[in-house]
């Protein structure tokens, strides 16, 4: 088995899949001759040609438009956005058909589709390159919302994602990208959409994160008996391995890089506070970014969540 | 008749400046030998102020940074036909622009570190903080166009945007809605012919990006974008034109990216050395050079001290720069709402 980076595991888990499925086709500003501004897509329109990865013009609504009419026509397209903070555009595409294709015309029409994009701080970008804005498509009912924690979960995300019936917007930590290196198996496996992955068994604590937060959280809580929740998809999260957890631990801290107010933070305590209430020993605590744009560099360190952040609401919780 | 013509067009293309500096004197505009050089030297400085920005990011003093190299006469050539009054919505590229027109050095390269500070331009200057989702601020320029005509002041709005923009909604939309209500706004596209790695010809299968404007109704030129006087005769045309109520111009300013998009990029995985090289020989700079040179105005002696004087701006600049404070944690929340909610007031202070 190959250790790889995350490019390097994504890149594997859409070469394998074009391989097996001609319905596959990539779409997207700068990702066939250039191989993707982060080189995601390295290699793959030499190996698959021009018409299965397409350089489009630079018109993100047009490339999810497009998308939605090729799933639907029968083809498997892979819609990359080229930074998450100008899918805005597109956003129209996204919620109001992609979302209901299936809804509107009753079971007609499907929209098996895959919106890759990176997202998330941290790798001292410009402005909208850094966006965290997860939980506004969280909102979207018709919508899978996916983020990896690493390599080996970005490849089995990413599979699973390209065999769903329904629009999967996957979301890929740039601070990740070339951070990590694991283990990851050549050829098929897939992690089922919908669940999280207990990354570090605990008693006294459960800390929820994803994406580039989990790896955070995991050398943060190193001192503590805590146990860490991958939630791998966002909607719909792993209600059960959320509730599972707190009912054995008694205490929650919900931990991501966007800001506080409406992130998705809110629901997993809602949801907790919902069905497991009189399990609770603490107060719910939500370690986020503050309620203000995603700033420059120089500003960064101030805006994410923070090891000493995330081990002082760890701290207060265990006093309970 | 069943069957007829019912629209034909002609698109025009303006070069005054050829490539070994000789002029068509019928089409330049009035110029004094002294403004002249001050386009120049303006254009020197542009070009310095790249140089140095890229050598910043390369020793880690500066983040990613979008080079202007070759776009100079585009750049300066436009700005120069601008009054203090017009209002101008800049893209990411814009920095020959936004130095023209008198932006501080220190703040751009300030902005270029990473700070949002470097945004808060001049109070004098109606110049929009530089916009990064590509073509997103040409609608907005359409608005303060709409709203100048309100108030009736006799301004222009200028809107600065790239190749690759002409292919969002926003630009399409933006261009109905100025012809629908013939305002006063100048669209002008730097035509570089690349956005990243995606060349004109895939990015477009129209001729030209000037004849996009004649479908939303109005004119629309193509200028030798590496001409600076064709650019600033045309950028001069469009803006009478619009401050005189008669309604929009469209100027595709036909250039050459000569450097990678950004100094994270990569332009040798997506073009060849052939391209760049031809262009190159068709410097705006060096074009320029050519002209004051046979008219008596230029000699390597008096070169060597316009770029000195550049030099000087851009170190004392640098200097400047390097001595700001970095922003404290509370800058986090600056102008975030006029008054901060609550919650991010005890943010503020310090969660
Ligand atoms: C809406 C949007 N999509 C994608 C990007 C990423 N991006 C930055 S610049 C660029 C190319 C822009 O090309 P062009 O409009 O020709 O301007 P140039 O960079 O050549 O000045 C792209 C795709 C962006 N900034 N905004
Ligand atoms: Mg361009």
């Amino acid at each position: 088995m190959a250790q790889l980076n995350m490019v390097q595991a994504i890149n594997q888990a859409l070469g394998e899949e074009m391989e097996r499925d001609d319905r596959v086709v990539l779409l997207g500003e700068d990702v066939g001759r250039d191989g993707g501004v982060f080189r995601v897509t390295e290699g793959l329109q030499e190996r698959f040609g021009a018409e299965r990865v397409l350089d489009t013009p630079l018109s993100e609504s047009a490339i999810m438009g497009a998308a939605i009419g090729m799933a639907a026509y029968g083809l498997r397209p892979v819609a990359e956005i080229q930074f998450l903070g100008f899918i805005y555009s597109a956003f129209e595409q996204l919620a109001a058909h992609a979302a209901r294709l299936r809804s509107r015309s009753r079971g007609r029409y499907s929209c098996p589709l895959v919106v890759r994009t990176p997202y998330g701080a941290g790798i001292k970008a410009p402005e909208l390159h850094e966006e965290s804005a997860e939980s506004i498509f969280c909102q979207i009912p018709g919508l899978k919302v996916v983020v990896p924690s690493g390599p080996y979960s970005a490849k089995g995300l990413l599979l699973a994602s390209l065999r769903d019936p329904d629009p999967v917007l996957f979301l890929e930590p740039t601070r990740l990208y070339r951070l990590l290196r694991e283990e990851v198996p050549e050829g098929e496996y897939l992690l089922e959409l919908g669940r999280a992955k207990v990354a570090r068994a605990g008693k006294a604590v459960t800390v929820i994160a994803w994406g580039s937060m989990l790896e955070r959280v995991l050398k943060s809580v190193a001192a503590y008996d805590a146990e860490v929740i991958d939630l791998l998809t966002l909607n719909p999260f792993d209600v059960e391995a959320v509730l599972t957890s707190v009912k054995k631990t008694g205490r929650a801290v919900i931990v991501h890089e966007a800001a506080k107010t409406c992130g998705l933070g809110a629901e997993i305590a809602a949801t907790i506070a919902e069905e497991a209430m009189l399990y609770l020993r603490a107060p719910v605590l939500r370690v986020t970014a503050p309620d203000a744009p995603v700033p420059l560099a120089k500003l960064m360190d101030y805006y994410l969540p923070s090891t000493q952040q995330i081990q002082a609401a760890v701290a207060e919780v265990l006093k309970y | 008749m069943p069957q007829d013509i019912i629209a034909s067009f002609e698109v025009l293309r303006l070069g005054i400046l050829d490539d070994n500096g000789n002029i068509d004197e019928t089409l330049m505009p009035s110029l004094s030998d002294l403004e002249i050089g001050r386009m120049y030297e303006a254009m020197v400085l542009a070009r310095t102020f790249d140089e140095r920005a890229v050598a910043l990011q390369r020793e880690g003093r500066l983040g990613t940074y979008p080079q202007i190299s070759g776009q100079e006469a585009a750049q300066v050539g436009s700005a120069f036909a601008i009054a203090a009054t017009d209002w101008i919505f800049p893209s990411f590229r814009e920095m020959g622009v936004q130095l023209t027109l008198g932006y501080p050095a220190a703040q751009l390269l300030q902005y270029w570190t990473g700070d949002e500070r470097g945004q808060l331009g001049p109070q004098r200057l109606n110049i929009f903080p530089l916009c990064v989702a590509v073509g997103s601020q040409i609608p907005q320029a359409v608005g303060a166009a709409l709203a100048a005509r309100y108030r009736r002041d006799p301004i222009a709005v200028v809107a600065y945007f790239g190749d690759g923009a002409t292919s969002k909604g926003d630009f399409h939309e933006a261009f109905n809605m100025a012809g629908v209500f013939r305002l006063p706004v100048v669209f002008i596209c730097q035509n570089n012919q690349w956005a990243i790695s995606v060349p004109l010809k895939n990015q477009t299968a129209s001729a030209s990006l000037a004849q996009k404007a004649i479908g939303y109704g109005f004119p629309g030129i193509q200028v030798d974008g590496n001409d600076v006087f064709a650019v600033y005769s045309a950028a001069r045309q469009a803006l009478d034109k619009a401050r005189s109520g008669a309604g929009p111009t469209f100027i595709e300013c036909l250039t050459y990216r000569m450097a990678d998009h950004t100094t994270a990029d990569d332009a040798g995985r997506y073009r060849s050395p052939e391209e760049v090289n031809l262009w190159r020989t068709r410097d705006p700079i060096v074009r320029l050079q050519r002209f004051l040179t046979a008219r008596g105005l230029w000699s390597e002696q008096s070169g060597k001290e316009v770029k000195a004087r550049a030099i000087g701006i851009i170190d004392a600049a640098v200097q400047e720069m390097e001595a700001i404070a970095p922003p404290a944690a509370a800058e986090l929340f600056t102008g975030t709402r006029k008054t901060l909610s609550p919650r991010q007031a005890e943010q503020r202070k310090g969660r």
